[in-house]
């Protein structure tokens, strides 16, 4: 059977994979950076004991293989009483994850902040949720956009581990069409090209937060 | 705020840093509308002593007063503020930092309005009105737009100026605010700290510009290993201090730049 028939006969398949994969994609790379701009923000100020448990879970996330956690999340956690659907499974996975990375991202980009820029908040009165919200962060994004773009292609790339558990994205959907034909080729190949249309969009976009950076001389490129 | 109590009041100023004095000591009242310059060899603890008044650093012992009020500590003299509290103390005071510490994100307008409309929340017109009137001050109304990359030294400086007024503050803080720059560009961020001392602004200058010190300052305080050992008008401090670790100064300071 040809390829590109096959592909075509089986387009509402993956159509339908590429929206979820889409879906999943969009919504938990705004709510993991949300998340970790707020992990960020909780790590701010005096090493204290709070502070090395947040700094403790990033750690373990950061250590724990992505699809472990997935299972955990789906299968371990019925054991004790909660349960969840492949979406909110899915979700929670991606954005926890993820998140763990882009707190971890936001971090560095604190660190080599010149401490100058806390002290003269601090001197023009900025305290706490102000001076992170209003100074630092939007220094610390700006200062990160390749490696948020690097991230964000993980992110992307992760989603796939959701057809495991049966979510019905783009890989599942290049499965399950190899399936019926016992040809595996150009589905695969097809939604390889489809990820990395993805990957391109979302480096368009980094592009243009580099060039907002640039503009403020915070990135050397 | 008291009128009639000096704008700033440092009372047996003490603070250390691993085991090392670096204020030991230090008394020093500024009175409303004086420039009062602050020298001493690197390491003496002048800095540090200014940044103190703000509560950048925390003191050790001793008390700091701004216009009567006791920074740092709550009334009661004994538990330490709130960031709320310190906050609102530290808006009263600004810092001009040697190394202009302009927030890079933001433009050169925004860089000096941020403070006002987030911390004091004045109104974003008034901000901006009081704002572009500010940077008109220091020589800079064409610049609004311009990110602080972009700028040159004595340029960012003369922003970081206009930020610290913005604040409408009892007194200035300058760190060295010229020790930073090329040589051709400590003269244009002078002349605006100059015109600010004749404007009656309420100054403490840390710095090494003497000739700048001797023209504009009200008062001279020579700090040496933490303590100030002559406190004098400039012309007395320059020409006929009693202070032989002072005339020792001074004429290594001539040797040099001569």
């Amino acid at each position: 059977m040809n390829g590109i028939k096959m592909l075509w006969d089986n387009l509402d398949v993956f159509s339908v994979g590429l929206q979820n994969t889409l879906i999943l994609f969009c919504v938990s790379a705004v709510f993991s950076f949300l998340l970790a701009c707020f992990i960020a923000f909780l790590l701010e100020g005096r090493d204290n004991i709070p502070r090395r448990f947040v700094r403790g879970g990033l750690d373990l996330m950061r250590m724990l293989p992505f699809l472990i956690f997935l299972y955990l999340l789906y299968y371990g956690l019925p054991n004790v009483g909660i349960s969840m659907d492949v979406w909110s499974a899915g979700f929670i996975a991606l954005i926890t994850y993820h998140g763990a990375y882009f707190a971890e991202i936001l971090r560095a980009a604190r660190t080599s902040l010149p401490s100058g820029q806390a002290e003269a908040a601090c001197a023009h009165g900025f305290i706490n949720s102000k001076m992170y919200w209003r100074i630092l962060l939007p220094q610390m994004v700006m200062r990160s956009g390749p490696l948020f773009g690097n991230q964000l292609v993980c992110l992307l790339k992760d989603t796939a581990f959701l057809s495991i558990i049966t979510l019905m994205d783009l890989t599942a959907a290049a499965s399950a069409v190899q399936a019926k034909y016992f040809v595996p080729l150009p589905p695969f190949i097809f939604v390889i090209v489809l990820y990395w249309s993805i990957t391109l969009c979302v480096e368009a976009l980094l592009r243009r937060l580099g060039r907002r950076a640039q503009k403020r001389g915070l990135v050397n490129e | 705020m008291n009128k009639s109590a000096p704008v700033v009041e440092i009372r047996d100023l003490h603070k250390h840093f691993a085991g090392i004095e670096v204020l030991r000591g230090i008394n020093l009242n500024v009175e409303r509308g004086q420039t009062v310059s602050v020298l001493g060899s690197s390491g003496s603890g002048k800095s540090t002593m200014l940044r103190c008044i703000n509560w950048l650093e925390v003191p050790d012992g001793g008390e700091i007063y701004i216009g009567g009020d006791r920074m740092g500590v709550k009334s009661g003299g004994v538990k330490p503020m709130s960031n709320r509290e310190l906050s609102a103390m530290r808006a009263r005071t600004a810092m001009v930092f040697q190394s202009f510490n302009l927030w890079p994100h933001l433009t050169v307008l925004q860089n000096v309005t941020e403070a006002p409309v987030h911390v004091m929340g004045v109104s974003r017109k008034d901000a901006n009105d009081h704002a572009i009137a500010l940077l008109e001050k220091v020589g800079l109304s064409h610049k609004h737009d311009a990110y602080p990359w972009s700028l040159s030294g004595g340029q960012r400086q003369r922003v970081a100026i206009a930020r610290a007024l913005a604040m409408n503050p009892e007194v200035i803080l300058f760190d060295e605010p010229t020790s930073a720059l090329d040589p051709e560009l400590v003269g244009e961020v002078l002349a605006v700290m100059r015109s600010l001392a004749e404007d009656g602004f309420t100054m403490v200058i840390v710095t090494h510009e003497m000739e700048f010190a001797r023209a504009v300052s009200n008062e001279v305080v020579f700090i040496e290993k933490g303590q100030i050992i002559e406190r004098a008008a400039p012309e007395k401090f320059f020409t006929n201090s009693d202070s032989e670790r002072v005339r020792q100064f001074l004429g290594r300071y001539r040797t040099t730049s001569a």
